[in-house]
C-alpha cells in the first residue's frame, strides 16, 4: 500500500488518470459511443424488419425534408401560427419547438411571481413553501402526469362533478391545450426551484439603491435584478425546455398521441412502427436543435450579464 | 448630521425616485399571494385527488363509494408489482453507489488538476444534462443491441449510472469549489500521509455533499421512466415501467395506490434531505 502511494505521490499524472479513468470510461463508452453509433445508423438503410442494414444513404434525412414546399399561411388552429413552408416533418419539428417554447414561457410567467413571493417570506414560512415545492420536484414525473390525467378524464372527478351538477361533461384531454397544460404542470417545480434559489440570495437593498440613483422599477429590474438572477433563469429554462421538446409521457397521457411531438415520434420508430435508421436521424436532428438552443441561450445570458456590468 | 447634509448636497444632481406608496406595494403583494396560492393549488389538487381515490372502493369511474384499503392489499399481494419495486430499488441502489463514486472522483480531478482536454470533458459532462432523455434512451438501446448485450438489470444499471453521474459531478464540483484546502495542508504539516489526509479530512468534509448527491442520484434513478423503458428487459421491469404498462392498458385503481405509496417515499426523501441540510448548517 505504502509503495503504491509513494508512486502516486511522485507521479501526479498517474493520480489524475486514476481519478479521471472511471468517469471518462463510463462517459465515453456508455454515452458518447452510443450517440456516435446512433449518428452512424442514421445514415444506414432499413431492412424489411426496420433494423439498420449496410448501404450508406441519405434517404432518412431526405425523408424528413422531402415534402417541404413553399406555402405561406396563417391559421388560428393551435394558437396563432404563421407558416411559410409546409411539410409533414417540418410541421412536426416546428410544432414541437413552438409548444416547448410556449410552455417554457408560460411556466416562467407562473413560476417567477411564486419564486419572488417565496423569497420574500419570513424564514419560517419560506422553509414551508420550499418544502411544498420540493415534494412535486422529487415526485415521480409519470405519477404526477398520471394524477393530472386522472383528474381530467372523461369519467374523472371533474366531469363527475359536472354531471352531478346537471351539466354536460367536457372532453378535457387529447388536445394540444391538454399537452401544454401537462407540460406546464410537469415542469413548474423545475422552474420555481432554481429561480427561488437565485432570488433568495438577491440583496433587495440593491433595488432601493437603483431607485435612489434614479432608475424606475423596470430599469432596476432589467439592469440590477435580471443579471443577478440569470443563473436561476437559465437553469430553470433549460430544465423546462429540454424535457418539453423531448416529451413522451405527456404527449401520450395528455394528448393521447394525437398532438404529435418529436420525442414521441422518435419513440414510435423504436416501438410501434420499427424504423431505427429514420428514428436515429430524427433523434440526431433533435439533439442538434436542443444543443444549439442551449448554447445560444447561455451566450445571450452571459452577454446580458456583461452589458449590465 | 452636518456631514449628511453635505453629502446629500453633493448628490443633488441625481434625483432619487420617490418611494412607492404603500397602497401600490399592497396591490403587488396581493397579486403575488393570489398567483402563489393558485399555483400551489394547481400543483397539489391532482395529487390530493389521486390519494383520496386510492382509498375509494369503486372499481371504475370517479364516484365515491366507500373507504377501503383493498387496493393497497392488492398491491402488496401482487408479485409482479413487488418484483418491479424490488428491481427499482436494486437498480437505484447500484446506480447511486456507482454514480457517486465515479462522479466524485471525476469532480476532484476536474477541480484540482489542470490538463489538456479539460474543457472538452467539462462540455461532455454537461451534454447528458441538456440532451433529451429520449435520445439517450434510444442511443443506449441501439448500443446494447449492437454489442449484443441482452436487456435486463445489467443494462438498466449501466444506463442509470450514465445519466446520474453528470448530476453527481455537478453537485460535487460546486461543493469542491467551496472546499478549504488549508485543512488538508494542515493535516499534512502535522505528519499525516495522503491516504490518512483523504480518509480523515477530505472525505468527512465532503460527506454532506456526497450524501446529497447520493439522494439526488437515488431519486433520479427511481423516477426514471423514459430511459428505463428502452433498456429494460422482459423480466426486469422497474416500477415506473410497470405503472406505464398498466396506465396504457386502462384504469386500474391499484395504480392510484402505488402512486400514493411512491408519493409517500418522495416525501420521506425530501424530509431526509432537509434534515441533512439543517444539520449541515448547524
Amino acid at each position: 500500500m505504502a509503495k503504491i502511494l509513494r508512486v502516486l505521490r511522485e507521479q501526479p499524472g498517474i493520480r489524475l488518470a486514476g481519478l479521471m479513468a472511471p468517469g471518462a470510461f463510463w462517459l465515453s463508452v456508455f454515452f458518447l459511443v452510443p450517440l456516435l453509433i446512433m449518428a452512424w445508423i442514421s445514415f444506414l438503410s432499413r431492412d424489411p424488419l426496420g433494423f439498420p442494414t449496410p448501404p450508406l444513404t441519405l434517404q432518412n434525412y431526405w425523408e424528413i425534408i422531402r415534402d417541404i414546399r413553399f406555402a405561406p399561411s396563417i391559421s388560428l388552429a393551435d394558437g396563432l401560427a404563421i407558416r411559410l413552408f409546409e411539410g409533414l416533418y417540418l410541421e412536426l419539428f416546428w410544432r414541437s419547438i413552438w409548444l416547448s417554447l410556449l410552455s417554457t414561457v408560460i411556466t416562467l410567467l407562473i413560476a417567477f411571481p411564486v419564486a419572488l413571493f417565496m423569497a420574500r417570506l419570513p424564514p419560517r414560512y419560506r422553509n414551508l413553501a420550499l418544502f411544498l415545492v420540493m415534494i412535486p420536484f422529487w415526485t415521480n414525473f409519470l405519477v404526477r402526469t398520471y394524477a393530472l390525467q386522472f383528474m381530467l378524464r372523461s369519467n374523472g372527478p371533474i366531469n363527475t362533478l359536472l354531471r352531478a351538477l346537471g351539466l354536460e361533461p367536457i372532453e378535457l384531454l387529447f388536445t394540444p391545450t391538454a399537452v401544454m397544460l401537462g407540460l406546464v404542470y410537469g415542469n413548474l417545480p423545475f422552474m420555481i426551484l432554481p429561480l427561488y434559489t437565485s432570488l433568495e440570495k438577491f440583496d433587495w437593498t440593491m433595488i432601493e439603491a437603483a431607485h435612489d440613483l434614479g432608475a424606475d422599477t423596470l430599469r432596476a429590474f432589467q439592469r440590477v435584478m435580471l443579471p443577478l438572477i440569470s443563473p436561476g433563469l437559465l437553469a430553470g429554462s433549460i430544465l423546462t425546455f429540454v424535457p418539453a421538446i423531448g416529451a413522451y409521457i405527456t404527449v401520450e397521457l395528455m394528448g393521447g398521441g394525437r398532438t404529435n411531438m418529436i420525442g414521441y415520434a422518435i419513440a414510435q420508430q423504436f416501438s410501434a412502427s420499427v424504423n431505427w435508421p429514420f428514428g436515429s436521424a430524427m433523434s440526431l436532428l433533435m439533439m442538434i436543435i436542443v444543443t444549439f438552443a442551449a448554447v445560444l441561450y447561455f451566450r445571450s445570458g452571459r452577454g446580458e450579464y456583461r452589458n449590465a456590468i | 448630521m452636518a456631514s449628511d447634509v453635505v453629502l446629500l448636497g453633493e448628490r443633488s444632481e441625481i434625483k432619487p425616485r420617490p418611494r412607492k406608496e404603500s397602497r401600490g406595494i399592497g396591490l403587488g403583494r396581493f397579486a403575488l399571494v393570489t398567483i402563489t396560492f393558485f399555483t400551489f393549488a394547481f400543483l397539489y389538487v391532482p395529487i390530493a385527488v389521486l390519494i383520496a381515490f386510492s382509498f375509494n372502493s369503486a372499481r371504475t369511474g370517479a364516484t365515491w363509494q366507500s373507504f377501503s384499503l383493498q387496493w393497497y392489499e392488492r398491491v402488496f399481494s401482487n408479485t409482479r408489482i413487488l418484483e418491479a419495486a424490488a428491481n427499482s430499488l436494486i437498480v437505484a441502489a447500484l446506480a447511486t453507489v456507482g454514480s457517486v463514486v465515479i462522479g466524485t472522483l471525476m469532480a476532484i480531478a476536474m477541480e484540482r488538476y489542470q490538463f489538456r482536454a479539460k474543457l472538452a470533458w467539462d462540455a461532455l459532462l454537461y451534454l447528458p444534462v441538456i440532451i433529451p432523455e429520449i435520445v439517450m434512451g434510444i442511443s443506449l438501446l441501439i448500443f446494447f443491441a449492437a454489442i449484443n448485450l441482452s436487456r435486463g438489470i445489467v443494462t438498466l444499471v449501466i444506463s442509470h449510472i450514465a445519466f446520474c453521474m453528470p448530476f453527481v459531478y455537478l453537485t460535487m464540483r460546486a461543493r469542491l469549489a467551496d472546499f478549504d484546502r488549508s485543512l488538508e495542508e494542515a493535516a499534512q504539516d502535522l505528519g499525516a500521509d495522503e491516504w490518512t489526509t483523504f480518509r480523515r479530512i477530505t472525505l468527512p468534509l465532503l460527506m454532506p455533499g456526497i450524501i446529497s448527491s447520493a439522494l439526488l442520484a437515488f431519486t433520479l434513478s427511481l423516477d426514471d421512466f423514459v430511459i428505463s423503458f428502452f433498456v429494460t428487459g422482459v423480466g426486469s421491469q422497474t416500477l415506473p415501467v410497470y405503472i406505464w404498462g398498466q396506465i396504457r392498458r386502462g384504469i386500474t385503481p391499484e395504480i392510484n395506490a402505488i402512486s400514493t405509496l411512491m408519493l409517500l417515499l418522495s416525501i420521506v426523501l425530501v424530509v431526509v434531505a432537509q434534515l441533512i441540510q439543517r444539520r449541515q448548517r448547524a
